[in-house]
């Protein structure tokens, strides 16, 4: 039977779609996750290529703490999705660093480093880091309260130095502001506590242990889950409410709810609303993986990760060419507690890059292209952290074409629109946002907004 | 059931939201959250738990009843009449 009446239809097997839907089959509502791609999570997914496995995505999941702390997002969110943390074998991070201009800082898990480091590097600010810390740990992580005020601006009330406002606005920025030049307050909140305040980890075997323990737990509680079933349009009773979805190849499934993770003016587009200029995002990314014939820590390249600006102005926006190498982000992936590359190392690299450039290109004029930034990216990265190129035996590269055939965003906009609907709301009746356009960031954020969406929209009403 | 039967009911839902807690020690007259580790997220599973395994509807403004054992005891005893114990579902 094709035309089963389903509780929800959830757009998108990413982390927010398989978060929402481990919700809802948890409690018996009849769900059905699907996404257009044979392999599921996203923006957070793996590939094979030459044998190997690379993900795309994680570098990092933010949120660590110790096995013992119950009251964080993370706990709090394995407990609603009823997954045993030790399922994910999280791996801490060894340490990581900023590099702005002249200027470096290293931070650990738990805000002890960080703190050490900033003290040593701009002795006359730490008090009022100090203070700012505790003002970032008395704030609400779960509240609902938005500030989309300048973090930047923001900043200045305990900081003087803009050069230490710009060291904590570069990795920030990069782990998820949608909007060019700026990060909101209430978001710089959340990632701050996120990635400073708790701290970084790998689930060994990468993002792949995360993806499987959500699918196994997902079809274990009933849900329904379909790959290479793109949706086409999301369709409108006459009242205008969303009351099912329309597939690809024609199949209709109906359904009381809709959530989709497909994105602000993606979603838009499914339900024949056209999107305005400025929620189109703009920012997007070149990332390259090289495999190396040894550790990266045996190369004297200990940390982590490794954010970068060379300029003491960082310019967190769109950029006129194919990439921008002034600034990124270098991730060390076996620099980590544990982890399964035996005698080899991970290295991979991000810069930001624009997709209209990208997708002028000809095939050929495409490929040298690749080969040209890929170059730049590898000797920026070997400025800052580490030149893998001597070592490598495996490469690969992804760009904002990939991102978009891949994910569906418009512009190859990694983290979406510009315009957050943080009440999931675009205006249409009984269809919710989750998911990146909702708001939140990072891998822990995706999931958390895919429990709440779930939560509040449908477990929740049925109380009602 | 009885009000044995429905402290099991609870504490055995409890148990699977949250099984790395020690529910041994748990008093029946202090606030649950005053004793292990529950926010409000974790109050709906509860309620949702009751809902899938007796068929009792509990609707929002009534969850603060089930604040502490006895509250549970106290306000399931008329919904729980006949059904049937289920624990480590």
């Amino acid at each position: 039977m094709t035309n089963e009446r389903y509780d929800a239809v959830v757009i998108g097997a990413g982390m927010s779609g398989l978060a929402a839907g481990i919700r809802l089959a948890q409690f018996d509502k009849r769900v059905v996750v699907l996404d257009r791609h044979s392999l599921w999570g996203g923006l957070n997914s793996f590939y094979k290529r030459g044998g190997r496995r690379y993900d795309t995505g994680l570098h990092a999941l933010t949120n660590w703490v110790p096995a013992t702390e119950k009251s964080t997002p993370l706990p709090k969110l394995l407990r609603q999705l009823r997954i045993p943390r030790e399922e994910l074998q999280l791996a801490e991070q060894s340490h990581s660093i900023v590099k702005v201009g002249a200027v470096s800082l290293e931070f650990g898990n738990g805000i002890g480093r960080l703190e050490a480091s900033v003290a040593q590097a701009f002795p006359r600010e730490i008090d009022g880091f100090r203070r700012l810390v505790s003002a970032i740990q008395a704030h609400d992580p779960f509240s609902d309260v938005v500030d989309a005020s300048s973090a930047r601006v923001r900043l200045g009330e305990w900081l003087r130095d803009p050069l230490l406002i710009e060291c904590l606005i570069v990795p920030v920025a990069f782990y998820g502001s949608a909007r060019e030049d700026e990060v909101e307050w209430d978001l710089f909140v959340v990632l701050f506590r996120s990635m400073f305040l708790e701290g970084l980890a790998r689930p060994m075997g990468g993002i792949k242990t995360l993806l499987d323990a959500l699918k196994k737990r997902f079809l274990d509680c009933g849900g329904i889950l379909r790959m290479r079933s793109g949706v086409s349009r999301i369709v409108r009773d006459a009242h205008g409410a969303a009351c099912g979805v329309q597939l690809d190849d024609g199949e209709l499934l109906e359904c009381e709810r809709v959530l989709s993770s497909a994105g602000r003016v993606e979603t838009q587009r499914l339900c024949d609303v056209p999107p305005q200029p400025a929620e189109v995002g703009q920012l997007s990314f070149c990332e390259t993986t090289s495999v190396l014939s040894q550790p990266t820590r045996s190369l004297g390249h200990t940390a982590t990760m490794v954010f970068f600006s060379t300029s003491e102005h960082f310019a967190y926006r769109r950029p006129a060419g194919l990439i921008d190498t002034t600034s990124g982000v270098v991730c060390a992936s076996d620099n980590y507690a544990h982890h399964e590359f035996g005698e080899a190392g991970i290295v991979r690299v991000t810069c930001l890059a624009n997709h209209a450039v990208w997708s002028t290109l000809d095939d050929e004029a495409y490929a040298a292209a690749k080969t040209q930034v890929a170059q730049e990216m590898l000797a920026a990265a070997g400025r800052v952290a580490l030149d893998p190129r001597p070592w490598t035996s495996a490469f690969d590269m992804f760009t904002p074409k990939t991102i978009h055939r891949y994910t569906g965003h418009v512009n190859g906009a990694v983290y979406g629109s510009p315009v957050k609907a943080r009440d999931g709301s675009i205006g249409v009746d009984k269809l919710h946002l989750i998911g990146t356009d909702q708001g939140t960031l990072g891998i822990i954020g995706s999931l958390l907004s895919g429990v709440t969406a779930a939560n509040r929209h449908i477990l929740m009403a049925n109380q009602r | 059931m009885t009000s044995e039967e429905i402290i099991l009911a609870i504490k055995d839902i409890i148990q699977t939201i949250a099984p790395d807690e020690d529910l041994s020690e748990l008093k029946t007259d202090v606030r649950l959250r005053d004793q292990i580790e529950l926010d409000s997220m974790d109050f709906l599973d509860i309620v949702m738990e009751l809902r899938k395994r007796y068929g009792v509807q509990v609707p929002e403004e009534d969850y603060k009843e089930l604040a502490t054992l006895d509250g549970c005891v106290a306000y399931l005893t008329p919904h729980m009449q006949g059904k049937t114990l289920k624990v480590g579902v």
